[in-house]
């Protein structure tokens, strides 16, 4: 019998949400938080909506000793994890240092630090690079940050796999726990809403060309036509579940059930899509059939290609129209690393209050067959959630997690 | 590299307690002010790096060179004014 692993606590920092409370009630009421470029003058861009965490003022949330060392991305992921650690009660300072670890995703690093920088490299020269510049645009750096703030020594890394990596950390954490830790903070936050950062998604080829934040990011609509980017994302903290009741924690969100991970065939070889085996590893791994399932929290990459591999992969697994499907990510555009984790936070906010949150803008595409909740929240007894997660260049992960009173 | 004075100016404590706070910050348990003055800088908080930013913006602001080692946590700000002025 393997270790039960539990949530017991998360921060939240999305482009319509900071916090909690604020994301939950954003997200059931379907407001969005996509909007034009604020940060940088996109104008010129053939892309020019995002997702912003709008109104995060750094200096109101974190010392000033961290402020010159850190990229944007890294302050919201420094936020996230303080409120994670506050929302599952846990103060590390008080545990064995050694027994808590951390794991977050990373898509890019800290962009706009470093373009800041090499700016300053070939304007001004190299005395006037910042010392930080060493390792504030560095992929791992928010691993880093967390790990010395709270003085979290036990095992930890990074998962750099796009927009799987929110669910790829999470399931590194639970090998963790079963391997001994107690605890262990994983997730991811991230963005790089600025030039340098905007040229190389643009480059990937799938950035909405959309001017109308209500109509710019549309998975699983005829009208799909690639994705906003946003920033923020989710930390979570994960837990034996047996230390957590030694120290008087309550059950917890839910039970890291099941996970599943496969990597697509090269590009051009004719093999199938791996999403399917991801989806049936990650249900198989909690011991339960498709029936189980009660929502799935899909990828929703609203490319018509991918769009079709995920409804066919869902429609294969259940039967067509058997399983409520939501994409609350049109609210607040593809968070990146950064994604999965707040998908995976949404889900067990869903199975807390049995109410899945709506997808927005959408008019779904008959063909696809799926039952997506639109427009409204729809309220259903939901024990066992099933998140789906693609990266760029190939990855693809699964996980299921199960209501604490749910065996 | 252009510098626009080539006159050297002379650095006073409120300069280089400005200089720490921009490029470096303050600890949550430290006040910076004139009784830091004789507190090295790793009991106010400064790693290696932070005082390597900060060489480089004393660099930049008073037109002068230093190796990348000469401020060590075991200094005190006042010893950095009277290297400073001392050039």
């Amino acid at each position: 019998m393997n270790t039960s692993v539990i949530v017991t606590g998360f921060g939240v920092t999305a482009p319509n949400g900071l916090g909690t409370r604020d994301y939950w009630s954003a997200t059931l009421a379907g407001r969005s938080g996509i909007d034009r470029v604020s940060r940088f003058d996109a104008g010129r861009y053939p892309s020019r909506l995002a997702g912003e965490v709008s109104g995060f003022a750094a200096a109101d949330h974190l010392p000033s000793r961290l402020l010159p060392q850190t990229d944007h991305m890294t302050r919201l992921a420094l936020v996230a994890a303080e409120l994670a650690l506050a929302d599952a009660n846990v103060s590390p300072g008080d545990a064995d240092s050694y027994g808590m670890g951390v794991v977050t995703a990373s898509s890019a690093g800290g962009f706009e630090f470093g373009q800041r920088e090499l700016q300053n490299l070939w304007r001004h020269g190299s005395r006037h690079v910042s010392a930080y510049q060493s390792f504030a645009w560095f992929y791992a750096v928010n691993t880093g940050q967390i790990s010395i703030r709270h003085g979290m020594r036990g095992p930890s890394g990074v998962v750099v796999t796009d927009q799987a990596g929110g669910l790829d950390t999470v399931a590194q954490a639970r090998r963790l726990i079963r391997k001994g830790t107690d605890l262990v903070l994983a997730g991811g936050v991230d963005g790089s809403i600025c030039p340098w950062g905007w040229v190389a998604q643009m480059a990937g080829g799938r950035l909405s060309r959309c001017d109308d934040p209500g109509r710019a990011y549309l998975p699983f609509d005829a009208r799909a036509a690639g994705h906003v980017p946003g920033e923020g994302g989710a930390i979570l903290v994960l837990e034996d579940a047996e230390a957590a009741a030694r120290r008087g924690a309550g059950p917890g969100y839910g039970e890291i059930a099941g996970y599943g991970t496969a990597f697509d065939p090269r590009p051009g070889s004719g093999g199938a899509p791996a999403l399917p085996r991801a989806m049936e590893l990650a249900v198989r791994d909690a011991g339960l059939s498709p029936g189980d399932i009660d929502v799935v929290f899909a990828d929703g990459a609203a490319v018509p290609a991918l769009d079709r591999i995920e409804a066919d992969a869902i429609t294969a697994m259940f039967g067509a129209g058997r399983v409520p499907v939501t994409v609350p990510k049109t609210m607040t555009g593809r968070l990146y690393a950064g994604g999965a984790a707040l998908d995976l936070a949404t889900a067990l906010l869903c199975l807390r209050d049995g109410v899945i949150p709506p997808t927005i803008n959408v008019t779904p595409e008959a063909a696809y067959g799926l039952d997506l909740v639109t427009r409204r929240p729809r309220t259903a007894p939901v024990r066992t959630a099933l998140i789906v997660a693609r990266g760029e260049g190939g990855f693809n992960s699964a996980m299921v997690v199960r209501r604490p009173d749910d065996e | 590299m252009s510098q626009e004075s080539t006159a050297t100016p002379r650095m006073t404590a409120e300069d280089l307690l400005g200089i720490l706070r921009t490029c470096a910050g303050v600890a949550d348990d430290i006040v910076l002010d004139d009784k830091a003055l004789d507190t090295d800088f790793g009991s106010l908080g400064y790693d290696s790096i932070a005082l390597l930013e900060v060489t480089a913006n004393l660099e930049r602001t008073f037109h002068v060179d230093l190796d990348d080692d000469a401020i060590k946590a075991s200094d005190t700000p006042r010893d950095v004014i009277s290297m400073i002025n001392s050039r």
